[in-house]
């Protein structure tokens, strides 16, 4: 099927603005944050890589017990994969961002980037992706900084007396992006703590400083849709309406490479469009999340408590309703009073306050072990958080002038930036 | 045959049906209460829907297919990606993608797309004998640019509608209308096969055909990458049914939503 993941590229594709800017060095070609979001690196500026690695998909039990409702039935336990050496090698633990899971795109890419350059690396879902808060969050309840870096430590725990075993490690190393660059800081703190890796280098890519912040501006792109959010669905209706009369009257082959580059060359979709697709990118993502955490935890937010569901059963209008809600619905309804039983006296205030790098910033202040890499029209952080990104790891700094949020993680340069952050260390 | 028996006991099951629906006792036979948010809320607000009346029998095809391709299709695609250098992979996959060529061809004819027919037997003719049965696609390079169609998109061509979702078991996810197609592409393909019998000298026809058969449907799995709940997004086969049913209606040239 691979159709679907160009079908999927035609969901998010927009219009092109050929490449020309201040940094004539730098080679992404992509200036406009959105659109270098929505359409990533081009093919021909991804770098091969070896058609068959030593991979494996390992299944992990990491919660002794846990109960998983029918409805998940394919859900047998945490996936990760696992990319090895046949010799010893510094081991990358790589954590997904937003939703992703242990195979998103981003993870294999980076995977093979650092294997080919001799590393052992682990992939790991997000604990924000559903695999993760059926089989290996604690409470399956995800969003705080610190908890779920304890789940993410307990699940790294788990998989390396897993593999101890086969492969022998010189060093251990952790990478994050997105929501997992902010988590890896928070892991790299708690084994500075218990001290079973001790994490040589630590690199952020693309990480949110604030989650709430980050959030806000999200939600910010879902209200650039005409009638705001509310009005996603027909939103959604108008867009693909677009692009199927323009494949109709394009007189294209076929869904492919072609009818991408017309979509984009052609200016299809306008800028408020454009972000009103990525709010939308987001919304649905999160809709997984708060159904899995419902159903997991049984709090009735979706579902009705105490209801069991088949896995025979309608999830149709659930899919609906949860991607009805905001972040902001997530955090007021669900997460903060979530906390706020278990750490009495906690305000709104200090919980957002908690779901921040400045929450660490003495630590991280203090580590050379940490560097960061990212965009300066990244939408999920602004301009002062990148200058206090800059001012917090210093020389250890890298961001580029054009990307958005993830656009070039997969480009040539950006890869081989990684990957000489880590080499440069042994 | 005794029939106050039966009636009674369609009573009982009656009953029985009603009752359990009266009182809605959840998990632990607790009872249940509504939850916070519900579709009530968000009335209008639909989208990414596909007719799929026999949802619960497609769900549980879906599992079905989940659960052959855990345990059987996916091991030997990964034995078959093992030992096969990737050089011949491809060229197994030339082979059976220029045999498709054939059902292209007969479904552009079926829609009277002269061009098409003639680009098509074009690129058959030429990547079977230059291209070497098809392992090599030298008919790109002259500009001849592949065209796929079926017997699905013919009919949608003519205007028939693709009907309720359909996950057939083996074949995925589909259509009323296009699982009818898949029927009539297969007896084509099996008419013209049984009239030029290519392997009839050989003594062992039918031998042969079921070791090609088995190497096609390996190879077929082998090109696509998808996984079913890979993704282990809960609600993937809404995802799956949205983009299949799309990229059909998109492809045949039907769909318009604002119509």
């Amino acid at each position: 099927m691979k159709y679907l993941k160009s079908l999927l590229l035609v969901c998010f594709i927009l219009f092109p603005l050929s490449a020309h800017s201040a940094d004539a060095d730098y080679g992404y070609p992509i200036p406009g944050s959105h659109e270098a979001t929505i359409l990533g690196t081009p093919a021909d500026l991804i770098p091969p890589f070896p058609a068959q690695t030593n991979t494996s998909q390992l299944v992990l039990e990491v919660i002794p017990g846990r109960i998983r409702p029918a409805v998940f039935y394919y859900d047998e336990g945490l996936r990760i994969t696992f990319a090895y050496q046949t010799k010893p090698a510094p081991l990358i633990f790589l954590i997904a961002g937003a939703g992703a899971g242990d195979r998103s795109a981003k993870n294999m890419t980076m995977m093979k980037a650092f294997h080919q350059a001799g590393f052992h690396v682990i992939s790991l879902p997000s604990p924000s992706n559903a695999n993760f808060i059926i089989s290996a969050s604690q409470s399956s309840v995800p969003g705080d900084l610190t908890e779920d870096a304890a789940d993410l430590y307990r699940v790294m725990d788990v998989v390396w007396k897993r593999v101890a075993g086969d492969i022998e490690v010189t060093s251990f190393h952790l990478c994050g992006y997105s929501l997992g660059a902010t988590q890896a800081a928070f892991v790299a703190k708690l084994d500075d703590e218990r001290r079973l890796f001790n994490f040589r280098r630590v690199l952020m890519i693309n990480p949110s400083v604030n989650l709430y912040n980050s959030v806000t501006r999200i939600e910010e792109l879902m209200q650039q849709i005409s009638g705001g959010s509310r009005n996603q669905g027909n939103f959604f209706n108008k867009i693909l309406s677009k692009f199927s009369q323009f494949y109709r009257y394009g007189n294209y082959v076929a869904i492919n490479d072609d009818f991408l580059y017309a979509i984009y060359s052609e200016r299809l979709f306008s800028r408020k469009e454009t972000a009103g697709l990525i709010g939308l990118t987001y919304r649905i993502n999160l809709a997984g999340m708060i159904f899995a955490s419902d159903v997991m935890t049984n709090s009735g937010y979706v579902v009705a408590k105490n209801r069991v569901l088949n896995y025979t059963d309608p999830l149709f209008d659930y899919f609906l309703v949860s991607c009805n809600l905001s972040f902001f619905d997530y955090i007021n309804e669900y997460l903060y009073p979530y906390f706020r039983t278990q750490r009495p006296g906690l305000t709104k205030q200090a919980f957002i306050d908690s779901l921040s790098l400045r929450s660490i910033e003495k630590y991280l202040k203090s580590s050379t072990k940490f560097g960061v890499m990212t965009n300066e029209n990244d939408f999920i952080v602004t301009r002062a958080e990148l200058d206090y990104l800059r001012e917090l790891f210093g020389e250890r700094t890298r961001i580029y002038p054009r990307g958005g949020h993830l656009g070039n993680l997969e480009y040539k340069e950006n890869l081989t930036y990684m990957v000489d952050f880590f080499k440069e260390s042994l | 045959m005794n029939c106050s028996r039966f009636r009674s006991g369609v009573t009982i099951v009656a009953l029985a049906l009603l009752l359990g629906g009266c009182a809605t006792t959840g998990l632990n036979g607790q009872a249940e209460v509504p939850p916070m948010h519900s579709i009530e809320e968000f009335r209008g607000q639909r989208f990414a829907e596909v007719a799929d009346p026999w949802e619960g029998f497609n769900r549980s095809m879906y599992r079905f297919n989940y659960t052959i391709d855990k345990h059987l299709l996916i091991p030997v695609v990964n034995g078959y990606e093992f030992v096969t250098p990737t050089f011949l992979q491809e060229r197994i996959s030339g082979f059976f993608s220029n045999l498709g060529e054939i059902r292209n061809f007969t479904n552009s004819l079926f829609q009277l797309k002269g061009m098409e027919s003639v680009t098509t037997l074009g690129r058959f003719v030429t990547n079977s004998t230059v291209g070497l049965g098809g392992m090599f696609d030298p008919a790109a390079g002259f500009g001849m640019k592949r065209h796929n169609q079926d017997f699905g998109r013919t009919l949608g061509y003519w205007g028939v509608d693709s009907g309720p979702y359909l996950v057939l078991p083996f074949f995925g996810p589909s259509s009323l209308r296009d699982a009818g197609g898949l029927v009539v592409d297969n007896a084509v393909r099996y008419g013209i096969y049984s009239a030029v019998d290519p392997f009839a000298a050989s003594g062992n026809s039918f031998a042969i055909a079921a070791g090609i058969s088995t190497l096609e449907v390996i190879d077929e799995r082998h090109k696509q990458s998808f996984r079913y709940h890979e993704s282990g997004y809960p609600f993937e086969y809404y995802f799956v049914r949205f983009l299949v049913h799309e990229k059909r209606e998109i492809e045949s040239g039907r769909h318009d939503p604002s119509e």
